[in-house]
């Protein structure tokens, strides 16, 4: 199965992942190799089968309501790339400056 | 003065024995801190396992566990030099994940497994170069340096976890942590001689480790003996409140389990990790180890576990379904690298992940976002998850058969470096015999059982959920057998 340029564009939209030209070329006989690798998967009959999705017994762990201190927030903001008082500052989620 | 147990040097000596030396006073925990930062000094710029030393810390740490020394107060691991791949968060130390979108990130609080070596009173040298965020079998994939194999430094040490196990094996640390989520413990503890443990999912808390595939992920030691295994394991393992997926299960003395001969232990033997792919050298001294395990009184059970072949389809859809997930936050807002280009929010996303991701992440985050994408999903993700479930029943049937599953623990030995880089499926079936054991979430240990054209070979021990006591015991039985613990790479066997 080879997947298109299309194809490989919207999976890159949908992760917010750019790609230069070469690499939207590469990835796509990449992963189209490996997505023919993965469909022996297809071979195994799961009809009956149920999902796995973590194999501990465990369910619903709960802890105490109990506050506790949290970080302070200058460390927290210690790692921002940009940051204005005690925000973290992005660019313009609109498009434009305000 | 030199009242050691034999020619080796200090940093060559197991934790056991330096805790020994330690505790008999013969040694100082700061003079064992400085024999290991100059043998990393000696051989790091060769072999590349660190991407950080912190010596200064280290001696401090060293002055403290000398105080406790004395005082009678010593932990388990009190003086030991130890060192953990660069995913494992220590406050106020450069965690880079091997990768250029956090360089410089400085994490404001210690993992729990750290945080736990320091109450038993280990010594931090470093942080240990890895594949970026854990993707990759080679270590080749860190955005700053290729590790080398102390074996032939021309080969790769193996990965994830290859800054881990190259350490060990040059005797640049006394054990070091790791993380495993298809083998990146155990892979490079085959390929670099050493012992590598994949603890039961839930053993050991992953508070701290920052997260590639979170149901597989789990923190690991690696050591020079299956002894030491066991004294790190005892140190780090068990609940812990940060971490709701690690298990209240009761965590016994590790080092109580080990023995001597394996009488009444029935050991099961796959056929279906030993085809198509194996290396005649590895296969050779796998079946040697497993001809020594019978002689120890061990029972040799044939055992099939008719999936294996799946388990590697199934884990590239579930590990980077949820590494897309899991990497969706490296967004440049909160912490790690922002690019400076892009007029809005959206395309400083696209920049900032198109800068500061390496290749073989790209390639997992689109292959995840894929698996998990709609129209795909069912196909994919829930197809693997199914399959997962097959995997776990195989491995369930076999242990009513037998105590514990003999395989070879990678099916080459190490390969050159630059080899593999052009062809990620070839890369991928260095995990092949690693993979199912993740899949089940059942521990695995890796222990040296030979050579192939003078390169380590591995034994895998798989072993029952929350039974690690079983593969240890049977590894150091096997272990004290034969002399492959003591071999030392001539790197550092020729000074």
């Amino acid at each position: 199965m080879e997947l298109t340029r299309e194809q490989v564009e919207h999976v890159a939209m949908l992760a917010r992942l750019g790609l230069s030209e070469e690499e939207i070329e590469r990835l796509r006989t990449q992963l189209s190799s490996i997505l023919a690798h993965v469909n022996m998967l297809s071979e195994l009959d799961t009809e009956a089968i149920p999902p796995t999705a973590q194999v501990i017994a465990m369910q619903d762990v709960v802890a105490p309501d109990e506050p506790v201190a949290s970080y302070p927030v200058d460390e927290m903001l210690e790692n921002a790339p940009e940051r204005e008082d005690s925000y973290f500052r992005v660019r313009s989620v609109l498009g434009y400056e305000t | 003065m030199d009242m050691r147990p034999d020619s080796r040097s200090l940093p060559d000596l197991s934790v056991r024995e330096l805790r020994t030396l330690l505790d008999r006073r013969e040694i100082g925990a700061v003079e064992l801190a400085r024999a290991y930062l100059d043998r990393i000094g000696e051989v790091d710029g060769r072999v590349r396992a660190y991407l950080t030393v912190t010596a200064e810390l280290a001696l401090e740490q060293a002055e403290e566990a000398d105080r406790r020394l004395a005082s009678g107060e010593a932990g388990a691991l009190e003086g030991i030099p130890m060192a953990l791949k660069d995913l494992i968060s220590t406050r106020g130390i450069e965690t880079t994940c091997g990768s250029r979108i956090l360089r410089g990130y400085v994490p404001p609080y210690d993992a729990t497994a750290y945080a736990r070596l320091r109450e038993a009173g280990a010594v931090l040298l470093g942080k240990l170069n890895m594949d970026e965020f854990a993707m990759g079998s080679s270590t080749e994939n860190s955005a700053f340096a290729a590790t080398a194999n102390p074996w032939d430094l021309s080969t790769v040490p193996g990965g994830s976890s290859g800054g881990s196990a190259a350490a060990v094996a040059a005797g640049e640390a006394a054990f070091t942590l790791g993380s495993d989520t298809g083998g990146s413990v155990r892979q490079p503890a085959a390929l670099c001689g050493v012992v590598g443990l994949k603890p039961t999912y839930g053993r050991v808390s992953r508070y701290g480790l920052i997260a590639f595939a979170s149901s597989l992920d789990q923190i690991g030691p690696l050591t020079r003996t299956v002894e030491d295994c066991a004294l790190v394991m005892n140190a780090i393992s068990g609940l812990d409140p940060h971490d709701s997926t690690s298990s209240p299960v009761e965590v016994p003395d590790l080092t109580t389990a080990l023995r001597d001969d394996l009488q009444g232990v029935r050991v099961g033997v796959p056929e279906e990790y030993f085809g198509e792919g194996l290396e005649p050298g590895v296969e050779r001294a796998v079946r040697e180890a497993i001809e020594r395990l019978r002689a120890l009184g061990a029972e040799l059970v044939e055992v099939s576990l008719p999936s294996t072949k799946y388990a590697l389809a199934t884990y590239y859809i579930i590990a980077p379904a949820e590494a897309s997930s899991n990497l969706a936050r490296y967004d440049g807002v909160r912490y790690g690298y922002r690019s400076p280009d892009g007029e809005d929010l959206v395309e400083n996303y696209l920049a900032t992940r198109e800068q500061g991701f390496g290749p073989e992440v790209k390639r997992r985050i689109m292959l995840g976002t894929y698996a998990l994408s709609a129209g795909y999903y069912e196909a994919y993700y829930v197809k693997a998850q199914k399959v997962r479930t097959i995997v776990k029943s195989e491995f369930d049937r076999a242990f009513e058969r037998c105590d514990l599953i003999a395989t070879p623990t990678s099916p080459t030995v190490a390969f050159e470096l630059g080899s593999r880089l052009d062809d990620p499926l070839a890369m991928y079936l260095s995990d092949t015999y690693t993979i199912p054991a993740s899949m089940a979430g059942i521990p695995a240990i890796s222990v040296p059982c030979g050579f192939s054209d003078g390169l380590p070979v591995g034994l895998q021990l798989i072993g029952r959920a929350f039974d690690e006591a079983t593969i240890l015991g049977a590894a150091h039985a096997y272990e004290r057998s034969t002399d492959w613990a003591r071999r030392r790479p001539e790197l550092v066997s020729a000074g």
